[in-house]
């Protein structure tokens, strides 16, 4: 081999060594940053097993194809004075491979077929949970529970100054939310998929579940986590300016914490209900609807109400006009624009509070409240 | 002759009204340049934003805007137009023609597409900017939910359709009606048949495109509800009819790229095309599963088990054809006499990674894999090594390869090589780490990650910018060929090349086949 043809010859297998190797990386270790994670069920495991084997098999063949390739490459080449052959066909070599890979092809399609029917085998779920999309956040409801119905918002935590590099980021940036979904180990969920405005996608790696959130559809998914932890997962689909920013995490917890947890859930619910008929303060009603106001409008209305992607409240029409339009906007959106109808969001108390808080801060000194019954009956009309 | 003119008409006006092929095909490419390099300047707004993790240069609805018109200029704007080009170009050489059967048609069809990607570039100016829905829009956020630039986003689509429709009618027509007498079918160079089954694609598919933006159109502003659910319609029917489209559109940008690349294996190979029946019944096989895969890009969209399946077998088949055709390039060079200037390098080039993307697609394609895979970074790089190491790369390897034929001067060597070896790694760099942050766990079309992606993120951004600059080194080198390159005259300007082209003299003339040839 001339000195041109053995410097080809490691410039050309270079970048095969490098695959290869980053390849054999890839497969080794368990919660790898470079490879799909097995999760916690035994699905997961199974989808991580299929998708070993076919990338050891697409491995080989690239290996031998390659080979061939390469060969050629260093050993048929004009300047070591070769002359060309002529051939141009050989239907035997042909036939053989139109037919090899089909039959490799079939030694895929059988355990992907077993994997699939279990992956879409929803029966004799233990608890029901619907998951909802937003523009851009998660709401959670626990349906088959005993009492009362739990259901709550989890929202991106990550501080915006981390976002825009005013402060250090946190280890789990962009995938910390404000109320995590709480799922028992060892139970089969059975989580239903919808969405509220436009198509979303809850994928939670670990639980090897993916499921296209779709407004008017309801889909079927399952996870059966074998162990305890936090995982964290994303939206997956395209949804808009935040797509980026509604992170999903699920805390798995013993079957005893699970039902603790959610006992505390549905006294807090039973409350926030009585809380709907009690009076507030001025100032009550100021304390919560700052904490509500940081949550759900902040991202769109600014910190200090002048705007952004929303409309400035400070010294803005609605929250220095009529308290009732004001509500309207609150309850019902605005349709056509961003404006999202928190009505279904927001608990009454909550509704309350936050146009009170509007009306009262950024130096809107309407000095006018409304009470948690207000929300309610206006909302009955 | 009295009155026949044999050269080309003076100033503006040439090119206005040119009926020329060679004339129509030259603007083509120069079009679909600028526009790669338009496209090619957003995607570098993406890499530096997301050069590492944190919101730095731009806000994430404008991130939204530029992933969408990256992708649209890129397939509608850069690839498909430069396929087009070389079709113009090439088939009437190939075939023996005179000029493309319908000439004054061919240039309606060109000139209608830079006021449709102004109308395109112009929405970024426009209040709430330029649609924001990614290259795919699903509705409902392209429709209900979209800014008012959706409107001039949907006419852009009806008059690129519009364009393609024509163009394609005028590359059948020519296909069928004027080869040299002799030149049968199955003697036809593969960049024709490629382009010729390509051409039915497009006439098949892109009204479909032209139906689902009608649909968007009248549920923006005529209160019809064929994609919102709240009346009665389904936000699913769109990415349905969207697919049936955008799958055979995938084929259609790639199989004229295998059409190049079967032509350019065997001139350097110096030995005739491996099986090239069976590339032709390959080709044809592939266009025709391409119309029953298209739901293999919704698996998590809920559909029944039995369609899911149904779909990740005629998925999986695709891999035989294809396969065949890789087997096929690689029995070409099995001892022929190769050497390996730039079109040779950017063809093994194309062969290596774009088997590497039919690999990660053979992976796509298994369902319930998919959906671990589906929307993350792993999509991006699959189809990255298609689009780009597989179209762009052989539409690069095509430009070396005719450019001098056609211009009569030969390019840079040592240049071409460079743009090889540059473009070669940066593109790896770019898209390999993409693979590892997609499995990862890492969506896209985000504008901001966490904090365990940002090692590959800037990998890939560093990539991005180097493969971006070898673009600029490509046109250079373009350029100084055509001006000032050295002159060749050798009708063969490779000596491995065959073909009626290579029949002509050197550079080509403006009027080529007046006479037809007559092929043995």
């Amino acid at each position: 081999m001339g000195f041109k043809a053995k410097r080809l010859c490691k410039l050309a297998l270079g970048p095969v060594l490098l695959f290869m190797s980053v390849i054999a990386m890839a497969a080794g270790g368990e919660a790898s940053s470079i490879n799909m994670t097995p999760g916690v069920t035994e699905l997961g495991r199974e989808i991580y097993d299929l998708h070993m084997i076919i990338l050891w098999i697409c491995v080989a063949i690239g290996v031998a194809v390659f080979g061939v390739m390469f060969y050629s490459i260093i050993f048929h080449r004009k300047s070591r004075g070769v002359t060309p052959a002529t051939f141009h066909e050989s239907t035997t070599v042909e036939i053989a491979w139109t037919v090899v890979p089909f039959f490799i092809l079939i030694a895929m399609a059988v355990p992907a077929t077993t994997t699939l029917l279990t992956l879409y085998d929803t029966d004799d779920a233990e608890l029901d949970i619907l998951i909802t999309g937003y523009q851009w956040k998660w709401k959670y409801e626990y349906l088959n529970e005993e009492g009362e119905n739990v259901s709550f918002f989890s929202n991106l935590r990550t501080p915006q100054a981390e976002i825009y590099n005013d402060e250090a980021k946190g280890e789990y940036y962009l995938l910390e939310v404000d109320q995590p979904l709480v799922l028992p180990v060892d139970t089969k969920i059975r989580f239903l998929v919808t969405a509220n405005d436009v198509i979303h996608s809850w994928w939670v790696p670990a639980l090897a579940v993916k499921r296209d959130a779709i407004p008017g559809f309801i889909n079927e998914t399952w996870a059966r986590p074998t162990e305890q932890g936090i995982y964290r997962g994303q939206c997956a689909e395209l949804c808009g300016k935040s797509h980026g920013f509604m992170p999903i995490v699920v805390n798995v917890v013993s079957k005893e914490e699970y039902g603790e947890w959610i006992a505390a859930k549905q006294s807090e619910a039973t409350e926030v209900k009585q809380l709907t008929s009690q009076d507030f303060t001025l100032d009550e009603l100021m304390v919560r609807g700052e904490s509500v106001y940081d949550t759900s409008c902040l991202a769109c209305h600014g910190g200090k109400g002048e705007g952004g992607v929303g409309n400035a409240i400070a010294g803005s029409a609605v929250a220095t006009g009529d308290i009732n339009a004001h509500l309207e906007i609150g309850i019902n959106g605005v349709p056509g624009t961003s404006m999202q109808a928190f009505g279904g969001q927001l608990s009454d108390v909550d509704m309350a509070a936050v146009i009170t808080y509007q009306r009262n801060a950024f130096g809107n000194n309407m000095g006018d409240s409304l009470q948690p019954i207000d929300v309610y009956n206006y909302k009955k009309g | 002759m009295g009155d026949h003119h044999h050269g080309p008409a003076k100033g503006l006006s040439r090119w206005l009204f040119t009926t020329n092929h060679k004339d129509i095909g030259t603007m083509y490419l120069w079009f679909s340049f600028s526009m790669f390099l338009l496209g090619g300047f957003f995607a570098m707004i993406i890499r530096a934003e997301l050069f590492q993790p944190g919101m730095q240069l731009i806000e994430p609805a404008f991130f939204n805007q530029m992933t969408t018109l990256h992708g649209l200029i890129m397939v509608f704007g850069a690839i498909m137009p430069s396929f087009v080009g070389l079709a113009n170009w090439l088939i009437p050489l190939m075939i023996g023609a005179p000029d493309m059967a319908l000439p004054r048609m061919n240039n309606w069809s060109f000139w209608i597409l830079p006021p449709a990607f102004l109308l395109l570039a112009s929405t970024l100016f426009m209040e709430g900017g330029a649609p924001a829905a990614g290259w795919t829009f699903y509705a409902p956020l392209s429709t209900t939910y979209a800014g008012p630039s959706v409107t001039y986003f949907i006419f852009c689509i009806h008059v690129l359709g519009l364009s393609s429709i024509m163009g394609s009618i005028n590359i059948i027509a020519t296909v069928m009606n004027m080869r040299a007498p002799g030149m049968t079918y199955m003697k036809m160079p593969l960049f024709v048949w490629t382009w010729l089954i390509t051409a039915f694609l497009l006439v098949a598919v892109m009204p479909v495109l032209a139906g689902a933006v009608t649909m968007m159109l009248m549920d923006v502003h005529f209160g019809t509800s064929f994609f919102s659910a709240a009346g009665g319609g389904d936000p699913v029917l769109f990415q349905h009819i969207f697919w049936f489209f955008g799958h055979p559109e995938v084929y259609i940008i790639i199989l004229p790229a295998f059409g190049v690349v079967s032509q350019i294996i065997p001139a350097f190979s110096r030995k005739p095309l491996f099986g090239y029946d069976s590339m032709v019944y390959a080709t044809a096989s592939i266009a025709f599963l391409s119309f029953i895969v298209w739901a293999h890009h919704m698996y998590t969209v809920g559909m029944p088990v039995a369609g899911e399946l149904f779909f990740m077998y005629a998925t999986m088949l695709i891999a035989v054809p294809t396969g065949v055709k890789v087997f096929n390039w690689i029995s070409t060079m099995w001892r022929g006499a190769l050497s390996f200037e730039t079109p040779m390098l950017f063809s093994i080039g194309f062969i290596i990674l774009f088997t590497i993307g039919g690999f990660t697609g053979l992976m796509l394609s298994i369902a319930p894999a998919d959906f671990q895979y589906h929307d993350s970074y792993f999509v991006v790089a699959h189809f990255h090594y298609v689009m780009v190491a597989g179209a762009v790369f052989s539409m690069t390897a095509a430009i070396y390869f005719w450019l001098p034929k056609w211009c009569g001067r030969m390019y840079n060597e040592t240049m071409g090589k460079t743009h090889f070896w540059i473009s070669f790694i940066g593109f790896n760099l770019a898209f390999f780490p993409q693979h590892f942050v997609g499995l990862a766990g890492m969506p896209r079309r985000i504008p901001d990650y966490a904090l365990q992606f940002a090692d590959f993120n800037m990998m890939s951004s560093i990539g991005a910018f180097i493969y971006g600059a070898s673009q600029i080194l490509f046109l250079y080198n373009v350029i100084a060929t055509i001006v000032a390159g050295d002159p060749v005259s050798d009708e063969k300007v490779w000596d491995g090349a065959e073909g009626l082209e290579w029949t002509l003299p050197t550079p080509v003339p403006y009027h080529t086949f007046e006479t037809p040839p007559l092929v043995k």
